[in-house]
C-alpha cells in the first residue's frame, strides 16, 4: 500500500508544475495545458483522500471536476481557434486589445 | 400706576435703527429730527418718570415684561427698575446726552457720515439706558457690552485713519479683559445666590452674611471680580490705557461716552452692588487704593500733556479715581454725587475744548493756542466756569462733591488719612493742570499760524482763517452745562457748611448709612444706635473738622491756580527750564510712565508673537493643517506605489494570486505544526 503522503507530494509537485507553466508560458495552448495539469493534480488529491478514508464523495467530486474540465476544454479550444484565426498568433502578450 | 419705562430706552433704539438703516437717503434735517427727537422724548419721559417717582413717595418702580431665560430654578426676567440710584443716572444720561446731541449738530455739520454718527450716538443711548434701568445683572451686562460696542464704533468713527481704528480696537480689547472679570462675578453670584436680580441677590447676601465679621470669602471674590469689570469700563489702573487713546473719536463722543456717562458705568455698578462691597472690607480697601492711586497717577500725567483733549482724558481718569476712592470707603452716595457733577463739568470741558478745536479748524495742541479769550468769549467763559469747578472752588459743583469725597476718605469707617492725603495732593495737581490748560489756551498771544489751513487731528479743516466763535447750536448746550456746573452741587451741601445734603438723603434708601470712624468705635463700645440728628459734642467737633478740611481743599485749589498762573502766565520761560532740569523724571511722565510700552512688551508683544509663532505657525499650520495635509500626502504616495501592482499583465496577477495562496498555505502549515 502506497502511503497517502506520497500521493500528496506528487499532487503538490504536479500542481506547482501547473502554476509555474501557467506563469511562464506564453503560448495559449501551453497555458491551457498547465491549467489542465493543475486540475488533475487536485483530482489526484481527491482520489487519494477518498481511498484513504474509504469514502465515495471524493470520487464523485473528481467526476464533477472532469466534466467541468471537459466543457472548459471544448470552449477554451474554440476560443483559441477563433483567436488564432483573427490574430494569427498564440502569444498571450500579443492578445491585448482591451488593454489601455 | 404704570410708568411705561420701556419707552425710555426704546426711543433711542428706534432712532438708531431708522437713522442707521435709512439715514443715508435722509437730509440732515431729517436725521437731526429723528436723533434729537428720540433723545429729547426719552429725556422728557425720564423727567415725567422722575416726577411720578417723587410724587409716589420714592417707591421703587419695577416693571416686568416677560421671562428672558429660564433654567431650572434660575430665571432672568426682562424687567426695568427705577429707584433713587437709577433715577439719578437716568436723568444724567438722558439730560447730558440730549445736550450733547444738540451740540453735535453744530460740531459734526461739516463731517462725512453724519447719519452714521447720530445712529451710533442713539445706539449708545439705548444701551446706556438699558444698563442703568436693568433690574438684574444680566440685563445690565447687555447694556454694559452694548455701550462698549457703541464706544468702539464711535472711537473708530474716522476709521480711515489708522490711529483711530487702532484706538477703537484697544478700547474694545481692554474692556474685554474687564468684562471677563465681571462675567465670572456673575457666575459666582448664580452659583452662590441663585439669582441675578438685584433685590433677590442683595436679600440673599444679607441673609447669608448678616454681619461683616463673618468671613466673606466668596463676597470678596465677587466684589474683586466686579471691580475688575469696573476698572475696565471706568478706566482704572491697570486697565485705564484705552481712555486717553479713545480721544481719537469726535469730541462730542469724548464728552458723552468717555467723560460723562459710559465710563461712569463702573462706579454705578459698584454703587449698585454696595450690599456686596460693604460686606467685603478687603475688597473695599482694594477699590479705595485703586481709586486713589489712579487719581494721582493720571493727574501727574495730565500735567505734561499738550494735546488739549488728552489733558482732559487724563483728568477724566483721575476724577473717576476719585469716585472709586469714595466707593472704596463705602461713601457710595458721595461717589454718585461726584459722578453727577463730573458729568456736568467734564462734559462742559470736553464740549468747550471741542468748541476751541472747532474755532481753530482742528488744532488740538495747546502750544499752538493762546490768547483766545477775546476771540471766542463765550467758549472762554464756560470753560472758565468748568475749570474753576473741577479745581474745586466753592461754591461751584465740583467743590462740594470732591470735598465730600475727601472728607469721607478721612472720616469714613473704611477711610484712612493716607487716602485723604493722596486725594488732597491730587486735588492740587488737578487744579494746577486745569489752570495750565486755561492759561495756555486763553491767555498770552495767539501762537498758531495766522491763516491756518493745515488739518491737524480729528476735526475737518473747512477753510478757516482767523479763530471764530462756534455757532449757537454748539454754545447753547455749553451754557446749560455751565449753569449746571455752578448749581449742580447745591443739592449736596453738607450739614457742616450749612446745607441739608439733600442728595445724600435722597439716595439713603438704596445706600447703607456711612458709618464714621467715631460711630464705628461707639458701636463697638457702647450702644448700637448713635443719635443721628442730635448735636452732641462729638458731632460738633466733626463738623468743625469737616469745615477745616473744606478750607484746606479750597486753599489747595488756590495754590494750584497760583502755581499755574506763575508758570504759565507770569514766567512763561520757567516750565521749559524746569522740565529740562528734571530730565528723566519729566520725560518719564511725558511718556505716560511708559505704561503703554510696558504693556506692549510684557503682554501684547508676547501675545502677538506667541499667537503668530506658536499658535498660528506651530499649532494651526503645523499640527492641525499638518495632520490633514500629511494624511492626504501619505495616502497619495501609498496609492502611487500600490498603483504599480496593477500592471494589466494577467500573468503578474496570477503570480500574485499564487504567491498569496502559497503564503496562506505556509501560514496554515506553520500554525498546524506549532
Amino acid at each position: 500500500m502506497v502511503p497517502l503522503a506520497l500521493y500528496l507530494v506528487l499532487s503538490a509537485f504536479l500542481f506547482a508544475c501547473g502554476v509555474c507553466g501557467f506563469l511562464i508560458k506564453r503560448n495559449i495552448i501551453s497555458i491551457f495545458m498547465s491549467i489542465e495539469l493543475m486540475l488533475n493534480a487536485v483530482n489526484l488529491t481527491f482520489v487519494a483522500y477518498a481511498a484513504f478514508w474509504q469514502k465515495l464523495s471524493g470520487h464523485i467530486f473528481v467526476f464533477f471536476v472532469m466534466v467541468v474540465a471537459a466543457a472548459e476544454a471544448a470552449v477554451g479550444l474554440a476560443i483559441i481557434i477563433a483567436i488564432f484565426r483573427t490574430r494569427e498568433t498564440l502569444n498571450v502578450d500579443r492578445v491585448n486589445l482591451l488593454k489601455l | 400706576m404704570t410708568a411705561y419705562l420701556w419707552i425710555i430706552p426704546l426711543l433711542p433704539a428706534l432712532g438708531a435703527a431708522v437713522n442707521g438703516l435709512l439715514g443715508k437717503r435722509f437730509s440732515k434735517t431729517a436725521v437731526n429730527t429723528i436723533a434729537l427727537g428720540s433723545t429729547a422724548l426719552s429725556f422728557l419721559w425720564a423727567l415725567k418718570t422722575a416726577f411720578a417717582f417723587l410724587a409716589n413717595g420714592s417707591q421703587p418702580i419695577l416693571e416686568q415684561y416677560g421671562v428672558w431665560l429660564r433654567a431650572g430654578d434660575f430665571s432672568v426676567p426682562f424687567a426695568l427698575y427705577v429707584d433713587q440710584l437709577s433715577m439719578v443716572m437716568l436723568l444724567v444720561v438722558t439730560g447730558v446726552g440730549f445736550l450733547i446731541h444738540i451740540y453735535s449738530v453744530g460740531y459734526m455739520a461739516h463731517e462725512g457720515g453724519y447719519y452714521r454718527f447720530f445712529a451710533y450716538l442713539n445706539l449708545f443711548m439705548f444701551f446706556m439706558l438699558t444698563l442703568v434701568l436693568a433690574n438684574n445683572y444680566l440685563l445690565m451686562f447687555v447694556g454694559w457690552e452694548g455701550v462698549g460696542l457703541a464706544s468702539y464704533l464711535l472711537i473708530g468713527f474716522y476709521f480711515l485713519r489708522d490711529s483711530a481704528a487702532n484706538a477703537g480696537k484697544k478700547a474694545f480689547i481692554t474692556n474685554r479683559v474687564g468684562d471677563f472679570g465681571f462675567l465670572i462675578a456673575l457666575f459666582l453670584l448664580i452659583k452662590h445666590f441663585g439669582s441675578l436680580q438685584y433685590t433677590e441677590v442683595f436679600h440673599a447676601v444679607a441673609q447669608r452674611f448678616p454681619t461683616p465679621e463673618v468671613n466673606p470669602g466668596v463676597l470678596t471674590a465677587i466684589a474683586l471680580l466686579m471691580m475688575v469689570g469696573a476698572a475696565g469700563k471706568s478706566a482704572q489702573i491697570p486697565l485705564y490705557v484705552w481712555l486717553p487713546d479713545a480721544m481719537e473719536g469726535p469730541t462730542p463722543v469724548s464728552a458723552l461716552i468717555h467723560a460723562a456717562t459710559m465710563v461712569t458705568a463702573g462706579v454705578y455698578m459698584v454703587a449698585r452692588s454696595n450690599a456686596i462691597f460693604s460686606r467685603a472690607p478687603e475688597a473695599l480697601a482694594v477699590v479705595a487704593v485703586i481709586g486713589a492711586v489712579t487719581a494721582i497717577f493720571a493727574a501727574t500725567i495730565g500735567i505734561t500733556q499738550t494735546d488739549i483733549k488728552r489733558v482732559l482724558a487724563y483728568s477724566t481718569v483721575s476724577q473717576l479715581g476719585y469716585m472709586f476712592l469714595a466707593a472704596g470707603v463705602a461713601a457710595y452716595s458721595a461717589a454718585i454725587f461726584h459722578l453727577m457733577t463730573h458729568a456736568f463739568f467734564k462734559a462742559l470741558l470736553f464740549l468747550g475744548a471741542g468748541s476751541v478745536i472747532h474755532a481753530l479748524g482742528g488744532e488740538q495742541d495747546m502750544r499752538n493756542m493762546g490768547g483766545l479769550r477775546k476771540k471766542i468769549p463765550v467758549t472762554f467763559w464756560v470753560i472758565t466756569i468748568a475749570t474753576f469747578t473741577i479745581a474745586g472752588f466753592p461754591p461751584l459743583a465740583g467743590f462740594f462733591s470732591k470735598d465730600e469725597i475727601l472728607w469721607q476718605a478721612y472720616n469714613s469707617q473704611h477711610g484712612h488719612w493716607s487716602l485723604w492725603l493722596v486725594g488732597i495732593i491730587t486735588a492740587f495737581i488737578t487744579s494746577f493742570y486745569m489752570f495750565r490748560l486755561w492759561f495756555m489756551t486763553f491767555f498770552g498771544e495767539y501762537r498758531g499760524p495766522k491763516a491756518s489751513n493745515d488739518a491737524h487731528g480729528g476735526h475737518d479743516a473747512h477753510g478757516h482763517g482767523e479763530p471764530h466763535e462756534s455757532p449757537w447750536v454748539m454754545l447753547a448746550p455749553l451754557v446749560v452745562l455751565a449753569v449746571l456746573s455752578v448749581v449742580g452741587g447745591w443739592v449736596g451741601i453738607p450739614h457742616a457748611l450749612g446745607g441739608e445734603n439733600h442728595f445724600h438723603r435722597f439716595l439713603a434708601p438704596v445706600m447703607p448709612a456711612i458709618s464714621t470712624r467715631a460711630s464705628a468705635e461707639q458701636v463697638q463700645h457702647v450702644s448700637p444706635a448713635p443719635a443721628r440728628h442730635g448735636v452732641s459734642g462729638e458731632e460738633e467737633g466733626d463738623a468743625n473738622k469737616e469745615r477745616l478740611f473744606a478750607g484746606i481743599s479750597t486753599l489747595v485749589a488756590l495754590a494750584g491756580f497760583g502755581l499755574a498762573w506763575f508758570l504759565y502766565s507770569k514766567r512763561r520761560d520757567l516750565p521749559q527750564k524746569i522740565s529740562d532740569k528734571l530730565g528723566l523724571v519729566y520725560s518719564t511722565v511725558l511718556n505716560k510712565y511708559y505704561i503703554d510700552e510696558l504693556y506692549y512688551n510684557a503682554i501684547i508683544h508676547p501675545l502677538v508673537q506667541g499667537s503668530t509663532k506658536v499658535l498660528w505657525r506651530g499649532v494651526d499650520a503645523g499640527i492641525i493643517d499638518g495632520t490633514v495635509n500629511n494624511a492626504a500626502i501619505g495616502a497619495k504616495h501609498a496609492s502611487d506605489n500600490a498603483r504599480h501592482m496593477q500592471s494589466g499583465n494577467i500573468r503578474s496577477y496570477a503570480g500574485w494570486v499564487a504567491t498569496g495562496a502559497a503564503l496562506v498555505l505556509v501560514y496554515m502549515i506553520w500554525m498546524g505544526t506549532r
